[in-house]
């Protein structure tokens, strides 16, 4: 929102440190709206003058110029050539003078153009930067005497502030509404000029006088329209200080009578328009829905067409506007215009979002009406623009002015409390600051124990500001500020204001958010327990740091189908077909970072992520039958991929890539230490099939997917898989040549342990026994089974198994398989004996020979 | 069978003279392990004639003795300095080995930069007594608007902005609703942060992002005030972002907070005299907040009228990318590994 320094300066008289536009803007940034951004409006222009062209000629070389004998004041007459296609004869238009200068720091000198003696330039806004509109020359109004200076004309320089206004304060999008914020008294002002005091046509839904008829047939769209009608304006340019005030907050002058409206919306936040009368048959006004497929073109050119939800403004026969939005080309005003229908309404704030979402447009008014505008000052505002129209461009105004719709209601006291807001606020402040902190911008105290009276605000021409409702007692609160409870009145302007809470902000923003500093408060705990996946997360990172793993964040969405892998939970109003679905596992989200490693040629990537999965209650690839959030289930998982060196390159020799025993080492870790798991092999062939259904958990996304290659590990808990790893299948994966192998893993957050605490075993002090031991055993025993039979067939002086070869060969009798292993002893009590060890050996030669059929080679 | 004391005098002296050369001339550890073996170790020369010492005839039994200690003693000596020189040599840097090749390397994991600036923050409001929740993506429209004030009209509710599951169910626009969950889950004191991904429809460019970190926090008791409120942030902004930073709570507006503010802290960057990152403020805004509104207090059944609190919420990516100097938002959602390893 923009606002101008100089506009705001002649509302509120500004005094002191205010006078400087950075204080203000930190003025308003602190206790109001922020200002994002102060810039000079209008600087540059000395020597840029108003001269008024005599007469016009076409250049004679060239079809698209004009040569413009000029007068700008100064006593001789200048010929200028032009490029603008349209420029008037009469018409006054800003001039730079040879030698001049632009204020983008362009010189102007005489010369040539196409033959003929050019002298100086006739200038656009956007030349001059004052604007956007680089399309024709500036038309100044016609009674500019020229040599005016062009900057004291438009009153510019001036300061912009730009404003960054929170939802509620609409009431700061005028200059009005930021004059009261710092300093202009709530009491209304004279504008000075005769005011239009119309006699009043009043109309539960509809009003007839002044030769035209409004009607509202639907009053929850339209709670009420005010007609004013003048007749016999000349359209035409509008005066320097009022085309300057619009230039100073970047709005475009267009012409006397547009402009007044646009000047009353930035004054006073009412958005009004102006009809070109004579286009409207039957000089009727209508506000009703409008009639699907019905069209409208507006005032931008853009064709529309109409759905029941949207509201227009209508005349006789068809739609003439959009209301609370915009206009219509039909019906707008040309410099043809002869008589006008001046609107001012209210329309009710989500039909006017519905009406201009339809469109597709927003604009000042719609912006205004959907955020709620001042319904008490409407009269004032209407006045206002009669006054300027009368005073720019001429005309007389009818003297009967039309109020479709019933009269606002008064706006309702607020009670509030001293000691609430002292509660919330801990200020500590009396009666008296809390009525100093909101007198000041129009909040008023009422009478509380004694009644007394108070304006109905129903006929608030005269800009009586504040209109209090209905007063009576208050619980011993006095106007004074005495009492615990204050009753005060709210303005018009402050449509966010109902409750006390409402209030109790405006109390701390006007007193400072600051106030109250240095006092102590006490430390106190919370009676909410931290959530456990708090720590199980935390786990899984150390862990996977730890292995050199670094944490990928990726959004949520994934498109249906990813090399395979599908992901389930549609999103119905997706931003693209890439990212339709929720994602139903990790890995493949992790597949896709890999492949734009691949892209930046990173051969080496070991990324995990925590992150949530999406499925429908009642299992994959069911949509469920549940209502609202029960059809879906979201749960925790992390996935991790690792692929390329295991360690980074040295010159010492090659390095090896991450393989199936690395893999296994991490899955096996996670899933016993973090998770109390078990890692087993997937069922061999049966695993590319059936690994998505069998292995998933109970309910949910499943953990596997395509990805998963046969000969991969599962992790159980109690009888529940909760993970699973292995080998990244080919399919999944769009791998340049170079790439290691890929490999994969999918855990549930859920089977993540908290933190226990290790009972301490004592060591022993004693000397370990180390016996080494080769076998064969038939091919297809597993190692793990040999190691646990092991295990059982020893007493717990075995502390230690560990397979350190496995060996097939020539030297192995066929279909057997060599497994040497070292086995330790060590007794917590004393130094253990040959005997000892020879015992247990013994008898664990014999159970795995029992057992397995192993051949135990004796050296 | 008496032995003479001479002959086993004769072999300590050959013992002695043996074992110093097999120690002295050791290259290596198990060199010298094994010449303290032969003659030190429990089935050793010297352990032999030392058994032999009862068989000698008694004069001289107290002679051999000594002399044996003494052996015992020069061979222990010569060991230990052997066993010294040894570890010392491979130390020592060796001739024609260039010490400056560069080490044998590993890889270094870490955490996401947006996952470290969570976990210092809710670190910090730990202090303040605040524990860490988590709450649901998807979410009901109750929640996630309805009991945070929010009606389903307003603009933050609409299609443009939010993503639809079904007519009720939203993937959570923000983490507020967790506000409201644990509400009515506990009764006060109540005191929380809640980490946790939200989602709003914008599109993927270089300071927006469709889903994307949230902190809420939440404080709710008898006698919580705003001068409260203001002295917790700042207490974070102090610890989170250095002694030295300036805050500063101006107007805002939530529909579920009231008195509403934005929190600004002082740009580091150019330390408030206005630069690129702070869009020439001087200023960062890092939070909105405020206290929280008696609606919502209402909507999960406390007593407005005795509980007041505080709420806020926090970008964590964004502010990483402040933190860091990331000029992308999208650089954090990759998972590009030299991008990552920056912050290992």
């Amino acid at each position: 929102m923009n606002i101008s320094f100089n506009w705001i300066d002649e509302l509120a008289g500004l005094r002191g440190e205010l006078r400087d536009p950075r204080v203000l803007a930190q003025r308003l940034t602190m206790t109001a709206a922020a200002v994002e951004k102060v810039e000079t409006v209008g600087e540059g222009l000395e020597g840029i003058v108003a001269a008024r062209v005599i007469e016009t000629r076409p250049h004679p070389n060239a079809d698209r110029l004009t040569v413009c004998r000029v007068d700008r004041g100064s006593g001789e007459v200048l010929d200028v050539v032009c490029g603008a296609p349209v420029i008037a004869a009469g018409g006054v238009y800003p001039h730079v003078a040879p030698g001049g200068q632009l204020p983008a720091g362009f010189r102007i000198e005489s010369r040539k153009i196409r033959g003929e003696l050019s002298h100086g330039m006739l200038c656009s806004e956007a030349e001059l930067e004052l604007g956007r509109d680089k399309g024709g020359i500036m038309r100044l109004a016609d009674g500019l005497e020229p040599g005016t200076p062009l900057a004291a004309a438009l009153g510019l320089p001036d300061t912009r502030l730009t404003l960054d206004l929170n939802p509620n304060r609409v009431d700061l999008a005028c200059h009005m509404g930021v004059a009261r914020e710092v300093g202009w008294p709530p009491a209304p002002r004279d504008f000075g000029g005769p005011v239009w005091s119309p006699e009043w046509r009043d109309g539960e839904s509809g009003a007839s006088g002044a030769g035209v008829t409004v009607r509202i047939e639907d009053l929850n769209r339209c709670p009420r329209y005010m007609a004013a009608v003048i007749r016999g304006v000349r359209v035409g340019p509008s005066p320097a200080w009022l085309a300057g005030r619009l230039l100073a907050v970047g709005a475009r002058p267009i012409s006397n009578v547009v402009d007044a409206t646009n000047y009353v919306l930035h004054e006073q936040n009412q958005p009004l328009h102006a009809f070109d009368l004579a286009r409207l048959p039957g000089a009727v006004i209508r506000v009703r829905a409008a009639v699907a497929g019905e069209p409208l073109t507006t005032l931008d050119g853009q064709e529309h067409k109409l759905t029941p939800e949207q509201t227009v403004i209508a005349d006789r026969d068809r739609a003439i506007a959009f209301a609370g939005v915009m206009g219509g080309l039909d019906t707008e005003v040309t410099s043809d215009t002869v008589d006008l229908l001046i609107e001012c309404a209210s329309f009710d704030p989500a039909g006017v979002r519905r009406t201009r979402t339809g469109a597709g447009l927003s604009t000042d008014a719609s912006y205004r009406f959907e955020r709620g505008i001042d319904v008490h000052a409407q009269e004032r505002a209407l006045a206002r623009c009669v006054d300027l129209i009368l005073a720019t461009a001429g005309g007389e105004a009818d003297l009967v002015g039309l109020r479709a719709g019933p009269a606002p209601a008064p706006v309702p006291p607020i009670e509030v409390r001293v000691s609430r807001v002292n509660q919330v606020l801990g200020f500590g402040l009396g009666g008296a600051e809390v009525l100093a902190a909101l007198e000041p911008i129009g909040f008023e105290a009422l009478p509380g124990a004694d009644g007394g009276d108070a304006g109905d605000g129903s006929d608030a021409v005269d800009g009586s500001d504040a209109v209090g409702g209905d007063v009576g007692v208050a619980g011993g609160g006095g106007a004074d500020g005495t009492g615990d409870v204050l009753r005060v009145s709210v303005p018009g302007w402050r449509t966010d204001v109902a409750r006390e809470i409402d209030l109790v902000e405006e109390v701390a923003r006007r007193v400072g958010y600051d106030a109250g500093a240095g006092q102590d408060r006490r430390f106190r705990p919370s009676a909410v327990p931290a959530d456990p996946r708090v720590e199980q997360a935390a786990r899984v990172r150390e862990m996977l740091t730890g292995r050199g793993l670094l944490e990928a964040r990726s959004l949520s969405f994934m498109p249906e189908d990813y090399r395979g892998n599908r992901a389930v939970v549609s999103v119905p109003n997706p931003l693209s077909a890439e990212e339709s679905r929720l994602r139903s596992a990790m890995v493949p989200v992790l597949l896709r970072r890999l492949e734009h490693n691949y892209a930046r040629g990173n051969r080496n990537v070991r990324l995990f992520e925590l992150g949530t999965v999406f499925a429908y209650a009642g299992g994959p690839g069911s949509e469920g039958d549940a209502e609202g959030t029960g059809r879906f289930e979201e749960s925790g998982r992390v996935g991790a991929i690792v692929t390329g060196a295991r360690r980074p390159d040295h010159w010492s020799g090659p390095g090896l890539d991450f393989d199936l025993w690395d893999l296994k080492e991490i899955a096996a870790s996670f899933a016993e230490r973090l998770c109390g798991a078990t890692l087993e092999p997937l069922e061999g062939a049966d695993t590319a099939g059936t690994a998505a259904t069998a292995d998933a958990p109970e309910s949910g996304a499943p953990l596997a997917g395509p990805w998963l290659s046969p000969g991969g590990f599962r992790a159980v808990k109690e009888g529940r898989v909760v993970g699973v790893a292995g080998a990244v299948d080919g399919a999944s994966l769009d791998a340049p040549p170079w790439a290691a192998p890929a490999f994969g893993l999918e855990f549930d957050l859920a089977a993540v342990e908290g933190r226990t605490v290790p009972a301490y075993r004592k060591t022993s002090p004693f000397p370990a026994v180390r016996r080494d031991l080769s076998m064969t055993v038939p091919r297809g025993v597993p190692a793990a089974d040999v190691e646990r039979a092991a295990r059982e067939a020893t007493s717990d002086l075995l502390r230690d198994v560990q397979l350190f070869d496995v060996y097939s060969g020539e030297e192995i009798e066929g279909g057997r398989l060599g497994l040497a292993w070292t086995f330790r002893f060590r007794a917590p009590d004393r130094t253990l004996t040959d005997g000892d060890v020879e015992s247990e050996m013994s008898a664990l030669s014999a159970a795995l020979e029992k057992r397995f059929d192993a051949r135990i080679r004796r050296s | 069978m008496i032995a003479a004391g001479a002959s086993l005098l004769d072999r300590l002296a050959a013992i002695e003279e043996k074992g110093l050369v097999a120690i002295g001339e050791a290259a290596d550890a198990a060199t010298l392990e094994s010449a303290r073996v032969e003659y030190l170790g429990r089935n050793g020369q010297l352990a032999d004639v030392m058994s032999r010492i009862g068989t000698v005839e008694a004069a001289a039994r107290r002679d051999v003795g000594q002399r044996a200690n003494a052996v015992k003693k020069v061979l222990r000596g010569a060991l230990e300095e052997r066993m010294k020189a040894l570890e010392s040599a491979a130390a020592a840097p060796v001739d024609g080995i260039d010490l400056t090749l560069p080490a044998r390397g590993r890889w270094v994991g870490g955490v996401h930069p947006v996952t470290r600036v969570i976990d210092e923050i809710c670190e910090i409001f730990a202090e303040l007594g605040f524990t860490r929740v988590l709450g649901p993506e998807i979410e009901s429209t109750w929640y996630n608007f309805t009991a945070l004030n929010i009606p389903l009209d307003h603009p933050a509710a609409d299609m443009m902005d939010t993503f639809y599951l079904d007519k009720d169910v939203v993937l959570r626009t923000h983490t507020s609703p967790v506000q409201a969950r644990v509400m009515e889950a506990f009764r006060p004191p109540v005191r929380v942060v809640v980490p946790g991904l939200a989602y709003r429809r914008d599109s993927f460019d270089p300071s927006h992002a469709p889903a994307f970190e949230q902190i809420e926090g939440l404080a709710v008791d008898e006698g919580v005030d705003f001068v409260e409120f203001r002295a917790a942030i700042e207490h974070f902004v102090r610890h989170f972002f250095g002694p030295g930073t300036a805050s500063r709570f101006r107007p805002s507006f939530y529909p579920f907070t009231e008195p509403s503010a934005e929190v600004d802290v002082s740009c580091a960057v150019c330390a408030g005299s206005g630069c690129s990152t702070c869009k020439r403020t001087g200023w960062i805004t890092i939070m909105g907040s405020g206290m929280v509104d008696p609606a919502v207090f209402e909507a999960v059944g406390y007593d407005p009228e005795r509980y007041t609190g505080y709420a806020f919420g926090m970008g964590p990516a964004r502010i990483a990318m402040v933190r860091h100097g990331i000029p992308d938002m999208r650089l954090l959602y990759e998972g590009e590994m030299s991008f990552l390893q920056q912050f290992a």
